[in-house]
């Protein structure tokens, strides 16, 4: 193997054989020194939470679930790529190496693969387990509504590679979360055993919800209209609010699960979960780090 | 024909990998084509950012043009302005009818409402044209389609979504 295919080795695309993209904007230079901090957190939240729904597969009830949440964690998967594909560049403009013209950061799969846990950046709330389809339907309707408005937001963000990922995302999030408000209502509004687990879901998710909101350099230098965490608590409440009351259903109001020395996943904290998906999602690419096919 | 047009022309009848019914131009994601010095370059927009015909759609397009006499192709993806469903021509639409998908509605911008009841389906049904359909899933045998199903003629179709 000459190094020219070292350098070009990709484990997610799998190919090796060629950069099958030029991607317009996601290699601009950037003077932000935050933009890399931001990508990797809406980058590990769709990664992390995507394998959580891949493993939901053939486990779901119905074929059509099936089909429903392997598309979705598809979409978020593909977020993924571009996000840490942005976050690399990013980074590789920081520490300002030029190799033939090209700031060379670290790649989509080096980031997602060769990170330890301390290093991802996502919330804790994609980490665990779902105890039952109630409890994933509810963390679903939580992490998609936030999502939605945070993509929504950033829209307008000063990075043109984000601004246009958060665009293109956005209409995609709309259709995750109107598939858990769809199965939300009707197992809140179902049967007394539907509804009893749908709530006893939203009770298990909830005590993450509150990480959502911390300051976030996810929103420094958007409008000040934009930026304001409260406006998008808001936004999140009245929809949260408006789809637990048609379920005839309960909003938690459970203390939020503590910090570490006051920290989160954000700052690297992360759940004993976490390790547990790393271990699987990165087993393959760390036994073969120079594999191709 | 000169060059250019003949690459657009070429580029733009490449088939799409999963609704291969539909070309390129007709689905609306083949964005820009440009000829400077000899160098091709191609670009092309994604239906979703996780689309996985995403390299086999670059590989069929460097594979038809080089058939067609261009050496030299590079394929580049943009992200922004957004592909929506409106991208899709009046011709792609009577191709997807014709084989029994129905193409989408026109896709509402801005903000997205919550639904709070179960969605009503008003998507005709592509067989026999009743409007009286079902949404049985939403999403489908790819990340662009949702899966309905006829009262009438009780038969099951595929919907290319509104987005």
């Amino acid at each position: 193997m000459d190094d020219e295919s070292l350098l070009d080795h990709r484990w997610a695309f799998g190919t090796g054989f060629v950069d099958p993209f030029a991607i317009v904007g996601l290699d601009e230079p950037t003077d932000d020194p935050a933009l890399v901090q931001r990508c990797l957190m809406l980058g590990d939240d769709a990664l992390i939470y995507s394998h959580r729904l891949q493993e939901w597969v053939t486990h779901l009830p119905e074929l059509e679930e099936e089909t429903a949440l392997a598309n979705i964690a598809l979409d978020l998967l593909g977020q993924a790529r571009l996000l840490l594909t942005r976050a690399g560049h990013a980074e590789g403009f920081r520490a300002g190496e030029a190799v033939g013209g090209k700031y060379l950061g670290p790649d989509e799969d080096k980031l997602a693969f060769f990170r330890l846990e301390h290093e991802f950046r996502n919330v804790r709330l994609v980490e665990a387990k779902d105890g039952d389809f109630a409890e994933l339907v509810a963390r679903q309707l939580v992490f998609s509504t936030w999502r939605l408005a945070m993509l929504q937001r950033l829209r307008a963000s000063a990075d043109p590679g984000l601004a246009a990922i958060a665009g293109k995302a956005a209409t995609e999030l709309a259709y995750h979360r109107e598939y858990a408000e769809g199965w939300v209502l009707r197992l809140g509004d179902g049967t007394q055993l539907s509804r009893a687990r749908m709530q006893a879901g939203l009770e298990a998710v909830w005590p993450y919800v509150e990480e959502l909101f911390l300051p976030d350099p996810a929103l420094d230098g958007l409008p000040a209209e934009l930026a304001d965490p409260a406006s998008l608590r808001a936004e999140f409440d009245a929809a949260i609010d408006a789809v637990v009351a048609a379920a005839t259903l309960a909003r938690p109001s459970g203390p939020a699960v503590a910090r570490i020395g006051g920290r989160t996943g954000r700052d690297g904290v992360h759940t004993e979960a976490l390790s547990h998906i790393l271990a699987e999602l990165q087993s393959v690419a760390r036994a073969h780090p120079l594999g191709t096919w | 024909m000169d060059l250019l047009t003949r690459a657009r022309d070429v580029a733009s009848a490449v088939p799409d990998p999963e609704l291969p019914q539909l070309t390129l131009g007709d689905l609306g994601i083949l964005r820009d084509v440009v000829l400077r010095d000899g160098q091709l370059s191609v670009t092309i927009t994604p239906t979703y950012l996780g689309c996985p015909a995403l390299d086999e759609i670059a590989a069929d397009l460097r594979h038809r043009l080089h058939e067609a006499g261009f050496a030299d192709v590079t394929v580049r993806l943009e992200l922004a302005p957004a592909w929506t469903s409106d991208a899709i021509t009046d011709e792609g639409r009577r191709k997807l009818r014709e084989a029994g998908i129905a193409p989408p509605r026109p896709a509402s911008p801005g903000p997205v409402p919550l639904t709070l009841a179960l969605r009503p389906a008003e998507v005709a049904c592509p067989r026999c044209g009743c409007a009286d359909t079902v949404r049985t899933a939403a999403f489908g045998s790819t990340a662009c389609k949702a899966l309905y199903r006829c009262r009438a003629c009780t038969e099951p179709f595929e919907y290319v979504k509104d987005t």
